[in-house]
């Protein structure tokens, strides 16, 4: 035993060949999500800095702690840091280049080079951003709407565009990477309806991100031209219109919501599973769901826009389709619910972040359904209702999902645990931290503020100390994980090949993985999430 | 500080309707929200990992549930987005009695015009429980004009009008905000709606009148640009008259027809050949860059003092 258990230590993934640039130039799909992770927790943390920075001004009705110029800059860095270089590529390019071939009994994904190309471009992008941030920063929100940022921001739109603009490939090439490594490189007997949920729901945003990333790509393109050459495309002055901006930024931004959250959801299907030590409740209602969000998530866009001047008619076609998103919505909640349905359910941390998960979503979908209720929409839009909203989805949602899944595979990563007590502790810091910061912005929102503000009337002050009281305790909710983890390197390897006992092929390989994962190809015979069947043989 | 509110004013006509609207759907939040909840502890301590119940008969397909929880919530929602469509196109749509007034945003402050020439920046004085139609345009970028008292919003764009529509419930003074980011102050781009009593609201605008009303400010501009050489009832071998167009249907030279609205005259004046009135030639200059947006709402006030489609009719069959 004794030496296969030194093999194993020596031919891991992280141990396979030293030196940096056995690093730069890997093309192990593992090294690659690891240089991922590194990065976009650098972004997380950047774009954080200007959370906190904003919160604190927050605090008083006055200016008193940034000008406007600076708080502008604020949350338009924070939006697009955040946004394009921690969310849109978090659960993919990390989780996702680590599991995916791993789930599907593969060595590798299917193009292991454009896998580099891609942190490469990340990297660039990344850096070109970062450049332009410290060289005056961009104060038109992230969301750069004309004519504002063609004709009147005199700050550095242009380099932020390009730096976004090359992400976005970055982006595409990893979506086009999982899609076909997803159909041609499954084991042999893993049938589509045998994949985890976790593999469907990153095949559902490699679709998206394949079709949306290019518009992205091409809006921001138009928007250079305009800037720098004076041609009329978004700006009425010059002949354009605005409107047609707003279409084209939001047919990319509204799936862009869903390139998320639906990564994380199928994190909370693996999740929920294990740790009840159940099969996933209405497996192909799942599976399903996931496709139809994003196929109806392409169809939404407009009701970003009910206040906008476009067509009354087309807010009603836009509002009526975006309550048909909130079904298979409904159908995920409700059957991961009902999964827990005579489980054997094992409080662990990582399920601690599922069942916040769920239960932030729920909130951030439900308040979906104030926003896409139209005379409701002409109240609520762009104020601190909509902040609140796609907070409750994008942070206690998808990073939920995030953190849940990091902890839940930490040990099939590095072949470490991390202290179970704190990072319990951590899970309810967060949870409550978030609920603090963002629940009071909801109230906010429908008493009026508008968001953008950085000096507001009096009488929103005490939500806005709570809020920013909850965002102190959120930060120490993602402090906290940071060292532990980092804290878990300094312990041998013990986590063993499988420590939660989980179905799922990523956990028949020894933690970590050897470079080429699998010794021998594995050969799928059972649905997933067989735990019934586990517990009864004892295993 | 301590006093503070949990819910806004609500001191227009639509008000009372959206805040139903929104209590129902903080009902329906609450119903379903609460089932997850209760479903979610309920089954996590029922059959938590050591507890002894009966894990006999679990089930992980059960069509009729999944056909439940999708039916259930789209019948609600199709009732929601019913009532929220309804109410969202009575808000688009003005009374017809609605006095109006224009409303020109700019960085960072908002210009209003009365028809009765009084002038007003960041201050919007209108009497209670009359119908304000707000004629609306942006000098420069997107701007949103946002009264939460009355729970209204509308995007104001440059190079086009929108409009919004309110019937103010309560004399009082209410915030105005900018909702729409437009740069460095926009957080200072706001000011106050001072709903008054109809006859205070008739002595303020006699007592504020800064200028002569905004027809005659029209009519003025009107032959200044020499509008009239071409546009009077005696030379209609140019231009067509605008006696009773304003409201009117227009036939265009290409055949299609359409209504002459704000946005029709702001257009033929900007850009004639746009839209071009079946049956002339298109000699008409463009005057863009030669008006500032007030100047071309006087006109507009002009072109409407000229009457409506049935005064035309009466001129024409005397």
């Amino acid at each position: 035993m004794k030496t296969v258990n030194e093999d194993a230590l020596q031919k891991n993934y992280i141990t396979a060949a030293y030196g940096i640039r056995s690093w730069l130039l890997t093309r192990d799909h593992k090294r690659i999500a690891l240089l991922y992770l590194i990065s976009i927790t650098l972004f997380f943390f950047i774009g954080g800095f200007f959370a906190v920075l904003m919160r604190l001004e927050l605090m008083t009705p006055q200016g008193d702690l940034v000008s406007a110029e600076t708080y502008n800059r604020l949350f338009t860095m924070h939006g697009v840091a955040m946004i394009f270089f921690f969310l849109v590529p978090s659960i993919p390019a990390v989780l996702g280049n680590f599991l995916l071939p791993m789930m599907l009994g593969a060595r590798d994904l299917a193009f292991p080079r454009l896998n580099l190309l891609s942190w490469y471009l990340y990297m660039v992008g990344g850096a070109y951003t970062l450049y332009a941030m410290v060289t005056g920063g961009i104060d038109t929100g992230w969301t750069f709407y004309t004519p504002y940022s063609t004709g009147y921001s005199t700050t550095n739109v242009v380099p932020v565009v390009v730096g976004i603009f090359i992400l976005g490939f970055s982006s595409i090439l990893t979506g086009l990477n999982f899609i076909v490594t997803t159909h041609k490189m499954r084991a042999p007997g893993l049938t589509w309806f045998r994949l985890p949920l976790f593999v469907w729901s990153q095949y559902a945003t490699s679709v998206i991100i394949l079709l949306a990333t290019p518009v992205l790509a091409i809006t921001l393109a138009l928007l250079g031209v305009e800037r720098i050459f004076r041609v009329g495309i978004f700006d009425p002055a010059l002949g354009g219109d605005p409107i047609l901006f707003q279409h084209m930024f939001w047919f990319y931004s509204h799936p862009a919501v869903y390139i998320m959250v639906l990564p994380s959801m199928g994190v909370v299907s693996e999740l929920v599973t294990c740790f009840a030590r159940r099969r996933i409740f209405g497996y192909r209602f799942m599976a399903f769901a996931v496709m139809a969000i994003a196929v109806l998530g392409f169809l939404v866009w407009g009701h970003h826009m009910f206040v906008s001047g476009q067509s009354v008619y087309a807010g009603m076609a836009f509002s009526a389709l975006s309550f048909f998103v909130a079904i298979p919505s409904a159908i995920k909640v409700f059957n991961w619910t009902a999964t827990l349905h005579k489980g054997r359910i094992e409080f662990r941390t990582p399920v601690l972040y599922a069942f916040g998960f769920i239960g932030l979503f729920t909130i951030g979908g439900l308040t979906g359904l104030f926003l896409a209720t139209l005379a409701v929409n002409v109240h609520l839009t762009d104020t601190y209702f909509v902040v609140a909203h796609f907070h409750y989805i994008m942070v206690g949602g998808a990073v939920m999902g995030y953190l849940g899944g990091i902890h839940y595979w930490w040990p099939k990563m590095t072949g470490r645990m991390y202290h179970e007590g704190w990072a319990k502790f951590s899970a309810l810091i967060l949870f409550v931290g978030f609920n603090l910061t963002f629940f009071p912005q909801f109230i906010l929102g429908y008493l009026g503020m508008p968001r953008r503000y950085y000096i507001y009337p009096e009488e929103f002050q005490v939500l806005n100390v709570l809020s920013t009281a909850g965002a102190s305790i959120l930060g120490l909710g993602y402090i906290i994980p940071m060292i532990y983890l980092l804290w878990s390197l300094r312990k041998p390897r013990t986590a063993g090949p499988n420590p939660w006992n989980a179905v799922g092929l990523e956990w028949l390989t020894p933690s970590p993985p050897p470079t080429h994962n699998f010794d021998k190809t594995p050969v799928v015979t059972e649905e997933p999430y067989a735990y019934e069947e586990k517990s009864a043989h004892g295993g | 500080m301590w006093d503070f509110p949990l819910l806004p004013e609500a001191a227009s006509s639509t008000a009372a309707e959206v805040d139903a609207l929104f209590w129902i759907l903080i009902g329906v939040a609450s119903v379903f929200g609460g089932i997850i909840t209760a479903g979610l502890v309920y089954f996590n301590i029922r059959y938590r990992k050591n507890s002894k119940a009966s894990r006999a008969g679990a089930v992980s397909e059960h069509l009729p549930l999944e056909l439940l929880w999708s039916i259930v919530p789209l019948v609600i929602s199709a009732g929601i987005f019913g009532w929220g469509a309804k109410l969202y196109f009575d808000m688009h749509v003005p009374p017809e009695n609605a006095r109006e007034v224009y409303v020109v945003g700019k960085q960072w402050m908002w210009k209003i015009q009365h028809p009765q020439g009084n002038r007003e920046i960041n201050e919007l004085h209108v009497p209670v429980g009359v119908p304000i139609k707000l004629v609306m345009t942006s000098q420069d970028v997107i701007h949103s004009f946002f009264v939460p008292a009355f729970r209204i919003k509308q995007d104001v764009l440059p190079g086009r009008y929108t409009t919004t529509w309110f019937e103010a419930t309560k004399p009082g003074e209410y915030h105005l905000f900018c909702a729409e980011y437009c740069g460095t102050s926009h957080a200072s781009m706001k000011g106050r709606v001072v709903v008054m009593k109809q006859e205070e609201f008739e002595r303020w605008l006699a007592g504020n009148r800064q200028e002569e009303s905004m027809t005659a400010s029209g009519d003025q501009l009107f032959r200044q640009f020499g509008c009239v050489t071409c546009h009077s009832q005696t030379s209609q071998e140019r231009g067509p008259s605008l006696h009773g167009l304003f409201g009117s249907t227009v036939r265009l030279a290409d055949g299609s027809t359409v209504t002459a609205d704000e946005r029709y005259i702001r257009e033929s004046i900007l850009n004639p050949g746009a839209a071009l009135v079946a049956g002339y030639k298109p000699l008409m200059p463009t005057y863009a860059g030669q008006m500032s947006q007030e100047q071309l709402f006087q006109i507009i006030e002009y072109v409407k003092s000229l009457g409506g489609p049935q005064i035309a009719g009466e001129r024409r069959n005397p």
